[in-house]
């Protein structure tokens, strides 16, 4: 065996609750192919890379037909899949540039412009499976979902509803984490979230979140693991770093599958995975369990 | 000073830590270790004591002294452990109706593998989540870095007091320069637009008190523990239900 001298000298500080000496290999990456796509008419797969028909994609709930690898949804599509009806709520709440931080402005203005969405959360009423259900659903388009004052604001108000109609909440839960832009105010959405949550729960009612691809940072470490059911969709990514700032703070790649929903699940932190196609199903099983009527 | 000079003076080294606060303010410190699940993490310092005679539960992000301390205290940085800790620290000074004193100092919580395998969202909502409903009073003193969610989860309390030359925040500055402009170079700019100091955020009204820091004289810990027995003592005489009541309006109205 090769003595191997960096290895001896350079050790990195000893930190025992790191189980860093047992971690698996790094995942190849595979190599991606490039192609030209007419636009509209079909996309690439980010995944498999496979050209894919647009009217194929959307009769497949988003889903790669060729991989499987579920696309981002936006929040109202994923509301048409999951629910039977639905009835928006707080539609007019936004809110502009507290900090004054510098193009924030502008960035909201073109967001709304492009997404028609005042920002990344829709929130409303419907029924699932027949149960009447409050429900919040995050938005991808909108700097992937960050939480900033509207989207706090509406969770919040979604969940003091539900509260006050004896409403269960399914949340469909997307965000990379704090809104930057909104600095502490951002941060303080975590805990008014959490605290609408509270109220929730303590009124002995059901709320289930469904983290999908991604559901990191700030409201990972709040409303998306403080439900009474966590579902997770297949294959997302779930965890409070981001892969990135892991790699970067522990300088090694990281294992194959980490962070994914399996993942979460095979550490017991979701309590099913569920793919997007049987998702409404699911959730109608759960909240008849829950709110239904009891015949025997 | 500027935005970017507090930043560096929050993390300057020789500042004084959450240790060097419980050694000077609780009497009788007897300190409590584990989570009762896995490990104890000795990034978070928790246990029980006196501050001027009455009983209280202290927990503390302790970044540590020199290398080997700081070493074994993980900078700071607590894994799920640490907020699991100090969850069932919280709770059993609910029990026993004991006012809930944290420090917190930390850049943030860890980010690594074994943090991830063992739920570091869950155990920091958790603990932001049982902190915000606890039925006792509750204060945290962020006495250096308040870094993200890693500081929020022991900064759900009835009121959140700064000392002037401490930081709270979503993101780090160079986090913030690199993210949002591809560029470190911009710390000081960042630091300036997050508004993470002391005096802005007060102004914010994210933070009820700053500090003055007296040069962290003997003075100094006097004066914070006087403020704290005065503001416990208030709290002691309202109802649980006030309390959690009060608390939930002081988040709600960000």
């Amino acid at each position: 065996m090769k003595f191997d001298f960096k290895k001896f000298f350079f050790k990195k500080p000893k930190n025992e609750l790191e189980g860093t000496e047992n971690v698996p290999a790094p995942a190849e990456e595979e190599p991606k192919q490039e192609a030209v796509i007419p636009e509209k008419l079909a996309e690439k797969c980010e995944k498999c890379g496979q050209i894919i028909l647009k009217d194929e994609l959307d009769a497949n709930f988003g889903i790669c037909p060729k991989c499987g690898h579920c696309r981002k949804i936006d929040a109202r599509r994923r509301i048409d899949l999951c629910l039977d009806d639905f009835t928006e709520l707080f539609a007019d709440e936004e809110s502009g540039n507290t900090l004054d931080f510098p193009g924030y402005t502008e960035k909201l203005a073109d967001l709304r412009e492009k997404t028609g969405e005042k920002d990344g959360v829709v929130c409303g009423t419907g029924h699932i499976g027949g149960v009447l259900t409050a429900v919040f659903s995050m938005d991808y388009r909108f700097m992937m979902g960050s939480m900033g004052h509207t989207v706090g604001e509406k969770i919040a108000k979604t969940f003091e509803y539900a509260t006050e109609k004896s409403l269960p909440v399914v949340g469909f839960v997307l965000s990379g984490g704090a809104r930057m832009q909104e600095g502490i105010i951002s941060l303080m959405q975590m805990a008014k979230t959490s605290a609408a949550v509270a109220k929730h729960g303590e009124a002995g009612l059901l709320y289930i979140s469904v983290l999908t691809d991604p559901t990191t940072g700030g409201v990972s470490a709040s409303f998306a693991f403080e439900s009474d059911i966590i579902m997770a969709e297949k294959g997302a990514l779930i965890g409070f770093a981001g892969p990135r700032v892991i790699e970067q703070t522990i300088r090694q790649k990281l294992p194959e599958g980490f962070q994914r929903a399996e993942f979460i699940e095979e550490k017991g932190f979701a309590d099913l995975i569920v793919e997007r196609k049987e998702m409404k199903e699911k959730l109608a099983a759960i909240l008849r369990l829950h709110c239904g009527e009891v015949v025997a | 000073m500027s935005a970017y000079d507090i930043v560096l003076k929050s993390r300057e080294k020789g500042r004084p830590t959450a240790v060097k606060y419980i050694e000077n303010i609780v009497e009788g410190f007897i300190e409590l270790h584990g989570d009762r699940r896995f490990a104890d993490d000795k990034a978070v310092v928790g246990g029980i004591g006196y501050i001027g005679g009455m009983p209280v539960t202290v927990i503390g992000i302790e970044k540590g002294n020199d290398t080997n301390d700081k070493i074994a205290h993980n900078f700071g940085c607590a894994h799920p452990e640490g907020y699991r800790k100090a969850v069932r620290l919280m709770k059993e000074a609910e029990k026993f109706r004991r006012p809930v004193l944290c420090f917190v100092d930390t850049s943030g919580a860890y980010c690594g593998i074994g943090a991830e395998e063992r739920g570091q969202s869950e155990a920091i909502a958790m603990s932001i989540l049982e902190m915000i409903r606890l039925k006792t009073p509750t204060l945290s003193v962020i006495i250096g870095e308040g870094g993200s969610g890693g500081a929020l989860g022991l900064s759900a309390a009835d009121e959140v007091w700064i000392t002037e030359t401490s930081t709270y925040s979503a993101i780090s500055p160079e986090g913030c320069a690199s993210i949002l402009w591809k560029d470190s170079s911009r710390v000081a700019d960042a630091s300036e637009c997050l508004k993470m100091t002391a005096a802005d955020l007060a102004a914010l009204g994210a933070v009820e008190r700053v500090v003055p820091e007296d040069g962290f004289s003997e003075r100094f810990y006097v004066d914070l523990k006087e403020s704290i027995v005065k503001f416990f003592k208030k709290q002691r005489e309202i109802p649980p239900e006030e309390l959690i009541e009060a608390r939930y309006r002081r988040f709600r109205k960000f």
